[in-house]
């Protein structure tokens, strides 16, 4: 049986267009935030685990080579963990297997990007099928919206009802990121302001939309005898679950699909977890897109499918609502996509330990967080709690 | 053996935009002022060229400024006879492990200004420890080759 | 080249030009003849019976090769669209344009690729016309490549003729 892990320590960038630094001071920021927020040094740390996208993003191949001093890694266990928009939570399940193992007490696990540096867009359209898909995703966003007009379809949603819910979101999550001292987009929305910005992908608009950030986050993950013994309180890691789909898109029903549905259910099942949106205080889920937000809510079982917009109307998923969603402004307002999928488990345990400052959700105590990668092809759920 | 299948060819072509920062910025402002800058840390003293923010083995911030070579010793070497993507110059060319008089670590550049025809003889010219002086471009970019490249004496 | 960005932070422009050839293989190879003969191929495994397009060397959840190919309709019905309205690298044509998953009569999986052959900058008569269950019919390149831009794209069929 797997030892239990707590998360002791977070540190994040100030998330944005950080061109006055090198990409390595960048990572060193998140790095020493870490420590400092930890009370441990380089010494205490038994293990490295590094990711971001793919090098082409930004230029330099196997970036964890690159970094190695500014990650406090040289003579260490070094890992580099890359699944795309997964990277994140991969990197934390990385950190935690390894903790859990009884390979490593204490491990740090840091993401990154400064996509700044490189054509994004040029590397993601790199993921896709090379003979005969990669012309057609037009992008991140494209997949995503048509999956989107697939699920009102599926379920007889109306097609303003929809689009008054993602725009709720939107607004909802722009306003959250206020409080949140790191987080990247800090401008607030009205509901037609979300609705009138300019078409992207239909449905999808610019306002629907996560923005281009630099930034990076680094975590400790220790084990239960060390965690205790440390200054702060430890978020527990109580479930996780990680789950593929076909990369074929047009294969498999990707509406319902087995890949977050899955990953939920493999974390609930180890956590204990059997009405998410009754036993969850918050869920940092992955929304780069509005509209893909109200999918994920349904397959990770916060309400029936298709009943999404129609709670999202209702507040359900707004803070002081049944079940906050990315209090923290989430990927929507913050998106350095590397660090993307960690900064939600490094969010969730600041909030199940009472320490996420001016955005805290009062009382919150099991959290869950979430990853997204390819064109929803991979999903992958970590769930914290105060209590082991 | 001829190919019978079809291949898909395709280029991605990649810009970048790399930020630079202050402490690489007054490095490239010194070569373009003939000068090679480097920092040393306040922890355990060593000068490191090129500069650094920090120190990568105290993990302490680097603050004190100085200029070092332009003249040094090479402590390793080699010749490069094929081209490759991103080379630096046309090939053949030497590249080589300085060591700059002031610096407490090895600086990587080219070896230049002497024929290479005749390998031999270029290895009883270049031996682990041959001096060498920076040899600087005419028009400065704020680039490491502003640095030509470095001749031995 | 050392330069300032709009920040007036110092930065470094450089590019990285890569090069891929990829093997296209006996499958692709064969799935693109047909496209020059303006055939769309699917295969069917002899296990689980699907028909899936593009026609493949193995089927992707039973693990087994797939020997029997079959052609497929040119025409079919759409299962989900988009409209995409911004410039990125490797797009296929110029926006605005519509990708769309085509379920082809015959087949038994859906097929990616453009939808076009109207007005796409009137986004009423895009949303008016593209529903999910729109038939459209494959409207092919004169000039094959033997690539999969050789279908210019699948117009809707219930339209009258209009400039594209």
């Amino acid at each position: 049986m797997a030892r239990a892990v707590g998360i002791v320590g977070v540190g994040q960038t100030r998330h944005g267009h950080r061109s006055e630094v090198t990409y390595p001071d960048l990572i060193r920021e998140a790095v020493l935030a870490a420590f400092d927020d930890s009370g441990l040094t380089p010494e205490d740390i038994e293990g490295v685990v590094y990711g971001s996208m793919p090098s082409m993003m930004e230029g330099v191949a196997m970036n964890h080579f690159y970094f190695a001093e500014a990650l406090r890694a040289v003579g260490k266990p070094f890992m580099r963990t890359e699944t795309c928009g997964t990277t994140g939570i991969s990197l934390a399940f990385t950190g935690y297997y390894w903790v859990a193992s009884g390979y490593a007490d204490v491990v740090l696990v840091v993401g990154s990007e400064k996509m700044h540096e490189g054509d994004a867009q040029a590397t993601m359209s790199t993921v896709p099928e090379p003979f005969y898909q990669r012309p057609f995703v037009s992008g991140a966003p494209g997949y995503y919206s048509m999956l989107s007009q697939q699920w009102m379809w599926r379920y007889n949603i109306p097609e303003d009802k929809c689009r008054d819910a993602a725009a709720r979101l939107s607004v909802d999550h722009h306003q959250d990121a206020i409080l949140n001292r790191w987080s990247h987009i800090k401008q607030t929305f009205t509901m037609d302001e979300v609705k009138n910005s300019p078409v992207i992908v239909y449905p999808i608009r610019l306002l629907d939309v996560c923005p281009t950030s630099d930034g990076a986050c680094a975590v400790i993950f220790a084990s239960e005898d060390k965690a205790k013994k440390m200054r702060n309180k430890p978020a527990w890691v109580k479930g996780v679950g990680f789950r593929g789909d076909e990369q074929i898109i047009g294969d498999s029903d990707r509406v319902w699909s087995e890949s977050p549905i899955g990953a939920a259910r493999q974390a609930y099942k180890m956590a204990g977890v059997t009405n998410p949106l009754a036993e969850l205080d918050v869920a940092e889920v992955y929304n780069p897109f509005t509209f893909i937000e109200l999918l994920h809510f349904e397959a990770f079982g916060f309400c029936e499918p298709g009943q999404a917009s129609e709670l999202t109307l209702k507040g359900t998923f707004a803070r002081g609502g049944r079940l906050p969603c990315a209090p923290s402004g989430g990927v929507l307002c913050t998106n350095p996509i590397g660090a993307t999928a960690l900064i939600r488990p490094a969010e969730c345990a600041l909030q199940v330990t009472g320490r996420a400052g001016e955005h805290q959700v009062e009382g919150a105590e099991l959290a869950l967080a979430s990853g997204l990668g390819g064109a929803n092809q991979f999903n992958g759920v970590m769930i914290l709690g105060a209590e082991l | 053996m001829s190919k019978h299948f079809h291949t898909l060819k395709h280029n991605v072509w990649l810009p970048y935009r790399f930020a630079v920062g202050p402490v690489m910025f007054r490095f490239y402002e010194g070569l373009m002022e003939e000068k090679i800058m480097a920092n040393r840390c306040p922890q355990c003293r060593k000068v490191l060229v090129p500069p650094r923010t920090f120190c990568p083995a105290c993990n302490v911030d680097m603050d004190e400024w100085l200029e070092v070579g332009p003249e040094g010793a090479v402590v390793s070497w080699t010749l490069a006879d094929y081209e490759f993507y991103g080379r630096p110059v046309d090939p053949p060319f030497i590249g080589a492990l300085i060591r700059l008089d002031g610096a407490d670590m090895d600086f990587l550049h080219l070896v230049g200004g002497l024929e290479l025809d005749d390998r031999a003889a270029v290895a009883d010219r270049i031996k682990r420890g041959t001096r060498v002086r920076a040899v600087w471009a005419g028009e400065k970019k704020g680039h490491l080759l502003d640095i030509k490249y470095f001749q031995p004496i | 080249m050392l330069t300032k960005n709009k920040k007036g932070h110092p930065i470094i422009e450089a590019e990285a030009s890569v090069p891929y050839e990829l093997a296209a293989g006996p499958s692709w190879h064969r799935f693109y003849e047909g496209f020059k003969n303006e055939k769309i191929y699917g295969s069917r495994c002899p296990q689980c019976q699907r028909v899936l397009v593009p026609a493949r060397s193995f089927c992707s959840r039973c693990f087994v090769d797939m020997e029997e190919w079959l052609e497929v309709s040119n025409e079919g019905e759409v299962v989900g669209w988009s409209l995409t309205n911004y410039h990125f690298f490797g797009m296929p044509t110029e926006p605005p344009f519509i990708s769309a998953l085509i379920r082809l009569d015959g087949a038994d999986n859906d097929f990616y690729h453009l939808v076009g052959g109207f007005d796409l900058k009137n986004l009423e008569l895009v949303t008016r016309t593209m529903k999910i269950g729109t038939r459209v019919k494959a409207v092919w390149k004169e000039k094959k490549k033997g690539c999969i831009m050789d279908i210019n794209y699948f117009r809707p069929t219930a339209l009258a003729d209009q400039t594209g």
